[in-house]
């Protein structure tokens, strides 16, 4: 019942706020928190009450939905997903609360479209049916696109419409790829699909592609990425935390879920090129983002790296590299949201964004300056935060498997505390720059929110066990699938 | 000496019947009524009988028959259910369309509602005679509709455009009949299918064969698939935003009503093969031709008239497995359809202030904040004739495409997909106007009006609207109804 009132609460939400007279601006606010706190309420017992050490789905719920097409409604978690709901849950609610004085213009609207997105992305993570699932998948581009179309910045139609068009191109093939399993086994239920379907290698590979397809222009994958930094430039500051911070994982999550377990024998064929792609991801996000002269474009290429590593260990490192993967999932969301948000602190009061319009503003405001130095570390993985627990497994993961896609990766990280030091030092430090002299440091509720963001963090990174208990099994079981018919397919 | 009087079960023809009357008692009282919106609800009455009527008609154990003409089964009775509630749902656009610009007559309701029997009896024909007659009742009462507005130019230009090209349709399929009569000897649908299959061994007829691509053209031409897709445009531009309502889901729905029917039960079976090809080839052609002229459209009357040629490819996607499945995925596509694509046209409607002015894509500007639930209801619309769920239109198209898939032409499916994603470029375009661009100032010159929208019209957008969610969160109720279609 928990999933699926997860979904309803923000819908009811959405529909609760859409009564609420267009003016009421404060009213409008405090419901949206009301409804996301709440929904974030909810989702918490899905941790304390998941059980460790099981491999299989957890709170399931079937009901029939087409029961004339076989179309089942079926939604369920496992350590894949578990903590990607948390992730959304919790973000959700920092987004709302970061855009409390950002919004001014259809405010009425932006907390709707908000929480439609939270509805659609959560649905997205337990879904359980290749066809509900579509439909949560294909759901949460509207609101996304319309956020940044609405509220983005000057060029925020150009980044809406390529946003939309990008992914709605991408998963074109995924959905006759789903027709075909579904019409070869008859069902749609994810679970039944795994255990029953015995497809040819050669088809698994043409549908792996489908699917992949989909899911690599999500990540988004290099060369597939283009769409991502326009958005990002151009999405308000609660677009890009929802965006960088649970949209992207769509992608690498629906890997894991839907095309590792659905076609195992072509996991073989497509690894290689996936990881090619990642890496290269990795060091051209990474050294694209040395030359940016804005914050956020900077750390919009930052994700395009950061994503590679999670597809690194999804294909390249067994079943260290996968929990490793999932990790780093929840780990891009905490600190990548937190970039984003520290970014938009800065832009709401300067309305720029460029390096050369900041400088050495740490004395003027030491609270930010913290915070956006835990945020960097976090994103470069300094031990004791939460990224260098998740980038360590995946490297560690890789390297028993392919030493030099790991050493490559590992030149990545350097990479990473090259630009993210880089932007440190031009933002926070050198001669003051006197445009600043007005800029006045976090308040209550902005340093509330960094706050909350760095706290799990550090607890991530300290206790990391916390998460990979409930991680593992889940892993564990697709890591045998996959050997196991690579197994047979060496026989 | 006892003369034997045919049979007749008028139980079988009972909605054309009720909707029959209604359009002469329509006509009959234009004398009588002053204020012609009454006639327009009497028009909606008849259509709700009819409605109730063919509900009763389902429930019936075996499907009655009238003489060898005419059949209410599954089939025929759900293809009413479209043609009245398009009907239905035009009728209430109408009534302040027409009155705003001073056509409030009579005999649009009596038309109307004439075309919409004529489409009835194309969906329960067994008959290539009875075809025919459906086919004329129906185009000539639109003829006459599309050149309603006879004080403008465009709509004029619609009419004669319809007409002289329609007319020319119509001969072809009449001499698609008279070559499937020569050839078989009978124009009953089941009888011309007996005699294919019985003569299969001989490699059919080329007559017969010449006959069908005939019969295919003339239906082509109605549904608009592309090459017979010309009039289109200018026709749905021109044409009183009403009718056009109408006549792109109406005339649509008929035009695939017969069309199938005549495909599965005369040449269906062994035949199947021969057909196949040739109408995928016109589903491909159909719905690429159809989104990529709709991207070059600024007038958004045009772009859907656009966008119904490429939903016209959509739907013969679903033809082609020539199934049953496939013929329950069409019905489920137009019935859809009929819903969104009328919705649609309600907003035109609305934001429309004199012929051809306001249907400018520049016209739905920020729409968003002159009339928030208007924008809301277009994009809702314009969401679901996409095909992106979570709206009514993705299950007409993951339904036809699967019918596509299960006749092994999953490349179908393929070429299908590729084309909504292009369509979404020119459908959310609306929403991007609505929604991110801000309403014209005065500088610009062109200051939109107030919008009013009338009751009746609100009523078909919340119809519409509701429909198009609840439906499409929850489509069990349309699967299970379309499920119930079968010949004879």
């Amino acid at each position: 019942m928990i999933l699926s009132l997860l979904i309803l609460i923000p819908i009811v939400g959405a529909i609760v706020i859409a009564f609420v007279p267009r003016d009421q601006d404060n009213m409008i606010k405090w419901l949206a928190v009301g409804i996301t706190a709440l929904a974030l309420l909810v989702s918490l017992p899905l941790y304390f009450n998941f059980q460790d050490g099981v491999s299989g789905y957890q709170f399931e719920e079937i009901r029939p939905w087409i029961p004339a097409l076989n179309i089942g409604y079926h939604v369920g978690i496992d350590g894949l997903s578990l903590f990607l709901v948390l992730l959304t849950t919790f973000l959700t609610l920092i987004s709302v609360i970061s855009s409390w004085t950002a919004i001014t213009d259809g405010l009425k609207e932006y907390m709707i479209f908000m929480l439609l997105l939270e509805a659609a992305v959560i649905g997205v993570f337990v879904s359980l049916d290749l066809f509900l699932y579509y439909l949560f998948w294909e759901a949460s581009l509207i609101p996304m696109a319309l956020l940044i179309g609405k509220w983005g910045g000057a060029r925020r139609i150009y980044a809406a419409v390529k946003f939309i068009i990008y992914t709605m191109a991408g998963s074109t093939l995924m959905l006759v790829a789903a027709l075909v399993l579904y019409v070869n086994a008859g069902t749609s239920d994810l679970p039944t699909l795994v255990s029953t379907l015995n497809l040819s290698q050669n088809l698994q590979i043409i549908l792996f592609f489908a699917f992949a397809l989909a899911f690599s222009v999500k990540v988004p994958l290099f060369p597939l990425h283009t769409w991502l930094p326009t958005a990002h430039t151009e999405a308000p500051t609660a677009g890009s935390i929802m965006l960088a911070g649970v949209l992207l994982k769509m992608g690498t999550y629906s890997y894991l879920r839907f095309a590792i377990p659905l076609f195992p024998d072509a996991v073989a064929y497509w690894s290689p090129m996936l990881v090619t792609l990642a890496i290269i991801g990795i060091l051209y996000g990474a050294l694209v983002a040395l030359v940016q002269d804005d914050v956020k474009k900077l750390v919009a290429y930052s994700s395009v790296a950061h994503m590679g590593f999670i597809v690194l260990g999804t294909f390249s490192g067994g079943q260290q590299g996968m929990s490793g993967a999932v990790l780093q999932m929840v780990n891009h969301g905490l600190s990548t949201g937190m970039l984003f948000f520290l970014v938009g602190v800065l832009y709401e009061q300067r309305h720029t964004r460029l390096f050369s319009e900041y400088g050495g503003i740490w004395v003027k405001v030491p609270i930010f300056g913290t915070y956006f130095l835990l945020a960097v570390f976090s994103s470069v993985g300094l031990p004791g935060l939460n990224g260098f627990v998740g980038e360590f497994v995946i490297l560690l993961g890789t390297f028993s498997v392919n030493p030099i896609a790991a050493a490559l990766g590992t030149f990545g990280i350097v990479l990473a505390a090259w630009y993210l030091l880089t932007a440190t030092r031009k933002v926070m430090m050198g001669p003051f720059n006197e445009a600043n002299r007005n800029l006045k440091d976090m308040n209550m509720r902005e340093a509330g929110i960094a706050f909350a963001l760095i706290l799990f963090c550090f607890i991530i990174g300290l206790f990391p066990n916390l998460l990979f208990d409930k991680i593992n099994p889940a892993t564990a079981q697709l890591a045998e699938t996959i050997s196991a018919t690579t197994l047979i397919a060496g026989q | 000496m006892p003369i034997d009087f045919p049979v007749l079960n008028f139980q079988a023809i009972a909605p054309e019947l009720v909707v029959v009357v209604t359009a002469f008692l329509v006509m009959f009282a234009e004398l009588f009524v002053d204020d012609k919106r009454i006639l327009g609800y009497i028009s909606i009455l008849g259509l709700a009988m009819a409605a109730i009527l063919n509900f009763a008609l389902m429930a019936a154990f075996a499907p009655p028959t009238f003489q060898t003409m005419m059949i209410s089964d599954g089939y025929s009775l759900i293809l009413n259910l479209i043609f009245i509630i398009a009907a239905a749902l035009s009728i209430l656009i109408s009534l302040s369309y027409l009155g705003d610009r001073e056509l409030q007559h009579g005999e649009y309701y009596a038309l109307l509602l004439f075309a919409t029997v004529g489409m009835m009896l194309m969906g329960a024909a067994t008959d290539l005679i009875i075809v025919f007659m459906g086919l004329e009742i129906m185009s000539i009462a639109l003829y006459i509709l599309a050149a309603f507005n006879r004080q403008q130019l465009g709509s004029g230009e619609a009419g004669m455009k319809y007409f002289v090209l329609g007319a020319f349709a119509s001969a072809f399929f009449l001499y698609g009949v008279a070559l499937v009569y020569g050839a078989t000897g009978s124009t009953n649908l089941q009888e011309i299918g007996n005699w294919f299959s019985a003569d299969r061994g001989n490699l059919g007829d080329p007559i017969a064969l010449i006959g069908l691509s005939l019969l295919l053209v003339g239906f082509s031409f109605k549904i608009a698939a592309v090459p017979f897709q010309w009039w289109t445009p200018d026709v749905y531009q021109g044409a009183p935003t009403s009718v056009t309502a109408f006549m792109s889901v109406g005339a649509k729905a008929a035009g695939f009503a017969a069309l199938m029917r005549v495909l599965m039960v005369s040449f269906g079976d062994a035949f199947t093969a021969d057909w196949q090809l040739a109408v995928a080839v016109l589903a491909v052609i159909t719905m690429t031709v159809g989104n990529i002229a709709a991207l070059a459209q600024k007038d958004v009357k045009r772009m859907l008239a656009y966008s119904s040629i490429a939903h016209a490819g959509y739907i013969l996607v679903g033809v082609v497995p020539g199934t049953i499945e496939g013929v329950q995925a069409v019905l489920f596509y137009l019935l859809s359809y009929t819903f969104m694509n009328i919705g649609a046209f309600a907003v035109i409607a609305v934001l429309e202030r004199r012929s051809q002015v306001g249907s400018n894509i520049k016209d739905y500007a920020g729409l968003a904040t002159r009339s928030p639930l208007l924008a809301l209801a277009m994009m809702l619309f314009m969401i679901s004739l996409t095909g992106i769920p979570p709206f009514i239109g993705f299950w007409g198209k993951l339904y036809v495409f699967r019918a596509a898939v299960e006749a092994n032409m999953s490349w179908l499916a393929v070429v299908g997909m590729i084309n909504s994603a292009i369509s979404a470029f020119y459908y959310l375009g609306v929403v991007v106007q609505m929604y991110m661009r801000p309403v014209a100032t005065e500088e610009d010159g062109d200051v939109a009006p107030a919008l009013r929208i009338s009751a009746p019209v609100v009523v078909t957008l919340v119809v519409t609207a509701i429909v198009t969610i609840l439906f499409g969160v929850w489509p069990t109720p349309l699967v299970n109804l379309t499920s119930l279609a079968m010949f004879g």
